[in-house]
């Protein structure tokens, strides 16, 4: 066993995945000789040598659709967009070409493709460093989006997403991505997309988080306990294609639902989770399914950015709420 | 290198056949057999029969919209008959004799213009990109594609094709910048045909030519007659060579010109004069090469004759072929957005399969 943070299991799962297929080839802005801005590539242009590992033009464009490319003639390439918030250049080439390929092409071209990028606000950053995008990819057709919270889930969700024919939207929780470290197995597993996982079962009301906001409700989640309420909660762990059925079994068991999330609230990914729920489980429902989400504001730099997110007080207010509604 | 000395910056056009079939420079002439040219030729009569009959098809409302390539079928044959079987294109949507030469069955190609993403479906042996409406952003793939066959340590060469239009989009800087520093083996092909629908090429650049474009990413650029099919097939072979040989990619501007409509959804008498189309139809890159070939004994007027009969009668049968194909089924339209249905995928497929069972009845 190797005890690691968040991003030591990205970089671990890549090396692993580098090693058993010669076709995978990982590349970005910084990613080469300096092994990546937060260092996810560290170490494997060194052991992997330039042509696998390197480092590219400063053009996000020319990353995701060069990668395009590269993954119709034979090669799976994991490429690394340096913040989410820069990622909208190349967003046309994610969204125009990537996700659509095996359907212009009715199968006769595929793009199994990863495309990785640090996400999401409390690191105290400059602007465009700090936003949850997951909609803007959950949306469209074609496209996977995963978000690990753990570093054990990182390494198995980023191998499967490796292993998948299709494009892969991975969204790295970078507020956490040195916050803990975890025993992760040396070798290569798996962690199936599209598979949530309850953290923990309970009676009294269903919670639903993902990324870095799983920390903030677990926390929350124990606070509430000692009151007395028994919580179950859920990390989605894949936003897209959405594990619907361990949503609707939870809540027709526990009769209550709150959904958090650190983008913003309008149209975000809470609207479409709360719609699951009433479909799946509403006359089970005691209490109006509610959602903990950010402001419909730009994320605020550093100085006001405590106002932003939502923290295990604001999360335990919200469930105890919907527990006396 | 035959076209080394050539500088891009100043207009002087590589041209080997003039307009009226007469051979300029006979000591830039490529060594092409007898039956390579007649094949080039029957290719690029092959486009024009298809234009002719399609263009119709879709006034007679049997086809929705069709983009056709009068005038530039020199520059696409021109272009593509130096490349290997296993070069890769990626393509817009205006490069017909591209496709043809590059093995897309007939079928395919109007099947796709009838509104089938079959079309699309390309055999395994044709490596050709589907067809790219959003401009310019084939470049990108072309990129990928040929850093892949380095990476495999095989020697396959990319061409990639563009409008004028699209060398004002971003992503036409970003491949060439990207193949350039990567040293990657691409042969970018503009086909300047002086419109981008309606807006002439004037209005899209200050640069004199589009080849120049070429120096600023430090790769060799050519402007080269688009009409003059030697022309464009000796420079585009170089610079297939040159980059199959290791030395990095190439721009080539084809200076040519639309003769025809953007689409069938567009009128061109709008936007500019009939002066110019008939100066541009003078420099016709059929009547040309059929001048030549004609000059030098290697065809007649029987020939051609029996030549548009044959065609004519491949498109009609095509046609009907893909007249007769019907519908797209419910599992084409759902199959190819994952390699395997999701299990939401799975329950609206079902819903809209009872609810078209229903409708059925």
């Amino acid at each position: 066993m190797l005890v690691l943070n968040l991003i030591e299991a990205i970089t671990n799962a890549l090396d692993v995945e580098m090693g058993l297929d010669d076709s995978i080839v990982v590349f970005g802005e910084d990613v080469g000789f300096e092994g990546g801005v937060f260092r996810a590539t560290k170490g494997l242009q060194k052991k992997y040598g330039e042509k696998r590992c390197f480092d590219t033009v400063l053009a996000e464009a020319s990353i995701v659709g060069s990668g395009i490319g590269m993954a119709i003639n034979g090669l799976k390439p994991v490429v690394e967009l340096q913040f989410s918030g820069f990622m909208f250049p190349g967003y046309n080439q994610i969204v125009t070409h990537a996700a659509r390929m095996r359907n212009r092409s009715r199968g006769a071209y595929t793009v199994p493709m990863v495309i990785r990028m640090p996400y999401g606000a409390g690191v105290r950053a400059l602007e465009h460093h700090s936003e949850s995008l997951e909609v803007l990819f959950a949306h469209i057709a074609g496209l996977k989006v995963v978000i690990p919270s753990t570093p054990y889930d990182a390494k198995g969700l980023m191998i499967a997403a490796i292993r998948d024919p299709d494009p892969v939207i991975f969204l790295e929780p970078k507020r956490i991505y040195r916050a803990f470290k975890q025993e992760v197995p040396e070798d290569d597993y798996v962690i199936p997309i599209g598979k949530a996982k309850i953290l923990k079962e309970g009676s009294d009301l269903t919670v639903v988080s993902w990324g870095a906001m799983v920390r903030d409700v677990e926390s929350a989640v124990t606070i509430i306990e000692k009151e007395g309420f028994s919580i179950e909660h859920i990390d989605l762990r894949t936003i897209s294609p959405i594990d619907r059925e361990t949503i609707i079994e939870s809540v027709k068991k526990t009769g209550r639902f709150v959904v958090v999330h650190e983008a913003a609230q309008s149209f975000g990914p809470g609207a479409e989770i709360i719609t699951i729920v009433n479909e799946g489980a509403f006359l089970y429902l005691e209490a109006p399914p509610t959602r903990i989400a950010s402001p419909d504001i730009i994320v605020p730099l550093p100085k006001g950015e405590h106002h932003y997110l939502a923290n295990k007080n604001t999360i335990k207010d919200e469930l105890r709420k919907v527990l006396e509604y | 290198m035959l076209f080394e000395k050539h500088n891009p910056q100043t207009d002087e056009m590589i041209q080997i056949m003039d307009q009226d079939g007469v051979i300029v420079r006979p000591d830039l002439m490529p060594d092409l057999s007898v039956d390579e040219m007649i094949e080039m030729y029957k290719t690029m009569v092959f486009v024009r029969v298809i234009d002719t009959k399609t263009v119709q098809y879709q006034r007679q409302g049997r086809i929705l919209t069709y983009a056709p390539n009068f005038g530039q079928e020199a520059t696409q044959v021109g272009s593509i008959f130096g490349a290997k079987e296993t070069d890769w294109v990626a393509s817009a949507f205006r490069e017909l004799g591209v496709w043809l030469h590059k093995g897309i069955p007939l079928y395919n190609v109007l099947l796709y213009w009838y509104g089938n993403e079959l079309g699309m479906q390309m055999p395994d042996s044709v490596r050709v990109l589907p067809v790219n409406i959003p401009i310019a952003s084939q470049f990108q793939h072309a990129t990928g594609l040929a850093y892949a066959s380095m990476y495999k340590e095989e020697d396959d060469v990319v061409l990639a094709y563009v409008g004028d239009g699209g060398t004002s989009h971003g992503e036409f800087h970003e491949a060439l910048n990207f193949a350039a520093v990567k040293n990657t083996a691409n042969v970018f092909i503009i086909q300047n045909n002086q419109y981008a629908i309606s807006t002439n090429r004037k209005k899209q650049t200050k640069s004199k030519t589009l080849a120049q474009k070429s120096i600023a990413y430090g790769m060799p650029g050519r402007f080269v007659d688009g009409n003059d099919i030697f022309a464009m097939y000796a420079v585009t072979k170089e610079a297939i060579d040159y980059a199959r040989e290791g030395n990095g990619p190439t721009l080539i501007e084809a200076y040519t010109y639309r003769l025809g409509a953007h689409t069938t959804a567009d009128d061109p008498t709008v936007y500019r004069d009939d002066e110019e189309v008939k100066e541009w139809e003078k420099k016709d890159p059929i009547d040309r090469f059929r001048k030549y070939l004609i000059s030098q004994g290697h065809w007649d007027e029987e020939k051609e004759n029996q030549l548009i009969k044959e065609k004519e009668s491949i498109i009609k049968e095509e046609f009907e072929k893909v007249e007769k194909s019907g519908l797209v089924s419910l599992e084409d339209v759902f199959d190819y957005t994952y390699a395997n249905k999701t299990k939401l995928l799975e329950e609206q497929y079902k819903k809209i399969k009872a609810r078209e069972a229903r409708e059925a009845k």
